[in-house]
């Protein structure tokens, strides 16, 4: 066991050196910011000046390797646009990002997996396959389509919602966050479950094969014919075996739905990362795209590791399967 | 039965892969020949109206027309610019799912013929990559690259390869055990005859099944990137910029110019699904249950 979760540590830091390379020449090597950053009218002797206190005529290799000892001292440039910290940019937004996510996933989780349970109960019942029907409709639903439609029903037909931003926030041990007033919970249901319109979609098809499966175990049957209640069946004898592979994928798609949120923050003009990469790559701020994909491409990274060993600790197979 | 026959009887089985069909043809249609059967160029600038701006379906045009889905704000005939849009959405998608087919499969089967470094290292980079969700890989190219049809379709490729090279592996590692295989290998043929009129024949019904898929989700993607502003300029303007410029009106109650040009994406993508979905069926005899 120790000798995987070394060898997948070992794994995780290789993977980040070599996107952090990837990212970093890929965003410096093209364009030329100076061209954007300084003022049109500017002569010669000002656009070197600029270009100095940039750091952009250094040679690329020293660049990067720059770059990477003040990142690893937390420290990502200064964005060229806001004249601040790109990292302290990013942090700052980084809370709305984390609740939005969080919000949209435990809708994804609370509804998908009763609605899962019941079609996979229930299949051939009307209630199944509409279920089912809806599951397929959000696979192939746009999201960001859906987002509109979502504002234009609840925000300007009915006027029950407002349309963008975050709202009042509240501090909670010192981050603030949304959720805690009806006002901010008002500006967050919509973004949520517009965020949450895919992986619904998914949970319920994953809660679905699974309790089919778990319906045709010998545990179950054993538990038939023991007198169980259904509702003591279903509810501890399905259900906990159910959530093994949902566990597993929700702690996955964690990652992609902060990536997804992109789209729905540029949406809902929610201040969070999302939008602040969107904004910076229409101004070609380099430290801030650079900031951001390190920071979403570390936390990509942990969470695959810690989804990795959590599952290789539940189904030894998979250690003993490698060495 | 000719296996062609059998083909299409066992896909026929399910009404609604038909069904799905039906819708398929007629987008595709739609996209062929948007320039013939739509009411008016939409990028004509000559022919379009000012007065006519933002009337809501089936409104008469100032010179006694009907636009059926309204109009934008430059008074552009919305039913017109849909379905140019869906042929630039349609050739967006098709053309980067068959460069991606091409490039995937080939370094996918020369990975499961060759072996070794080259196994290792395309499979590698192909982990690495499908490890992070497609729209990051794109934004992050499209950040690189810049706006483009070009760059929108390398970008595209890019998201998509891995896919083909990893199916295109698995197929062939077990083909590859194979009668055929050994047969063509004893005649003395060269690596890339084997490779591709032996190994690759017999490897393409998981691909084709895949590619369909794919379609659609390169179809969506492209739209949300269009959306986003990364995508499409605003010279070839695709469905997601439809969308995109209807936002703006969305909020005084114009609901046309976005809602459409939405449908019309989301029909394209339920008929590729549907069709895909029964392929997998009859192609697949290992999913049926």
């Amino acid at each position: 066991m120790l000798s995987h979760i070394v060898r997948r540590v070992l794994q995780s830091f290789a993977v980040l050196g070599v996107m952090s390379l990837l990212v970093f020449t890929g965003v410096y090597a093209i364009g030329n910011p100076i061209d954007i950053l300084v003022n049109p009218h500017a002569d010669q002797k000002e656009i070197a000046r600029a270009t100095a206190a940039l750091g952009l005529d250094r040679p690329l290799i020293e660049q990067y390797f720059g770059f990477l000892k003040h990142a690893a001292a937390g420290d990502l440039g200064v964005s060229f646009a806001f004249n601040v910290p790109a990292i302290g940019l990013i942090l700052e937004r980084m809370p709305a990002t984390l609740e939005l996510a969080t919000a949209a996933m435990l809708i994804a989780v609370l509804l998908g997996i009763p609605l899962g349970l019941w079609a996979g109960l229930k299949p051939d019942s009307a209630a199944g396959k509409t279920i089912m029907a809806g599951s397929i409709l959000g696979f192939s639903l746009p999201t960001f389509w859906v987002g509109l439609m979502l504002i234009m029903v609840f925000s300007v037909w009915l006027g029950a919602l407002p349309t963008s931003g975050r709202g009042p926030t509240t501090n909670l041990l010192g981050i603030p966050v949304s959720f805690l007033s009806l006002e901010g919970l008002r500006h967050l249901i919509l973004p949520a479950a517009n965020l949450a319109l895919f992986n619904l979609a998914l949970v319920i098809r994953l809660a679905r094969i699974a309790t089919r499966e778990a319906l045709q175990q010998d545990y179950v049957r054993f538990a038939r014919a023991k007198g169980l209640t259904e509702n003591r069946i279903v509810g501890v004898h399905v259900l906990k075996n159910a959530l093994v592979p949902i566990v597993t994928v929700v702690g996955v798609e964690f990652g992609s739905v902060i990536a997804f949120a992109v789209i729905t923050e540029s949406i809902f003009a929610w201040p969070g990362m999302g939008k602040l990469l969107i904004d910076s790559i229409n101004v070609l701020d380099r430290p801030v795209i650079v900031g951001y994909l390190c920071i979403v491409v570390t936390l990509f990274i942990a969470i695959n590791l810690l989804v990795d060993l959590a599952y290789s600790w539940l189904d030894p197979r998979v250690r003993l399967g490698e060495a | 039965m000719t296996p062609n026959r059998q083909f299409a009887a066992e896909f026929a089985a399910s009404r609604i892969a038909v069904a799905g069909l039906a819708l398929l043809t007629l987008i595709v249609f739609a996209a062929l020949f948007a320039p013939w059967i739509s009411p008016q160029n939409p990028y004509d600038l000559a022919r379009l109206e000012l007065l006519d701006s933002r009337l809501p379906p089936l409104a008469r045009s100032a010179a006694g027309g009907i636009y059926w889905l309204g109009t934008d704000d430059q008074g552009r005939d919305m039913l017109s610019a849909i379905l140019y849009g869906l042929r630039t959405s349609v050739a967006v998608g098709v053309a980067s799912t068959a460069l991606a087919l091409a490039i995937g499969v080939s370094l996918g089967l020369a990975a499961a013929w060759f072996g070794g470094w080259i196994d290792a290292l395309l499979m590698r980079l192909a982990d690495l990559q499908l490890s992070f969700p497609a729209i990051l890989i794109a934004l992050v190219l499209l950040a690189v690259l810049g706006q483009g049809l070009d760059k929108i379709i390398v970008a595209l490729v890019a998201v998509q390869w891995a896919y083909y090279a990893r199916t295109a592996r698995a197929a062939a590692l077990v083909e590859r055990r194979k009668e055929y295989i050994e047969a063509a290998t004893s005649l003395a043929l060269s690596s890339g005859r084997i490779i591709f009129r032996h190994l690759l024949p017999n490897c393409l019904p998981p691909l084709l099944v895949l590619a369909a898929i794919q379609v659609a989700a390169a179809i969506t993607l492209e739209a949300t990137l269009s959306f986003l502003g990364l995508g499409l300029p605003i010279t070839e303007p695709s469905l997601g910029l439809l969308i995109s410029n209807g936002f703006t009106y969305l909020l005084s109650g114009h609901y046309w110019i976005s809602f459409f040009p939405g449908i019309a994406l989301l029909a394209a993508v339920v008929g590729i699904n549907l069709v895909a979905d029964r392929l997998r069926d009859v192609l697949d005899p290992h999913l049926r249950r």
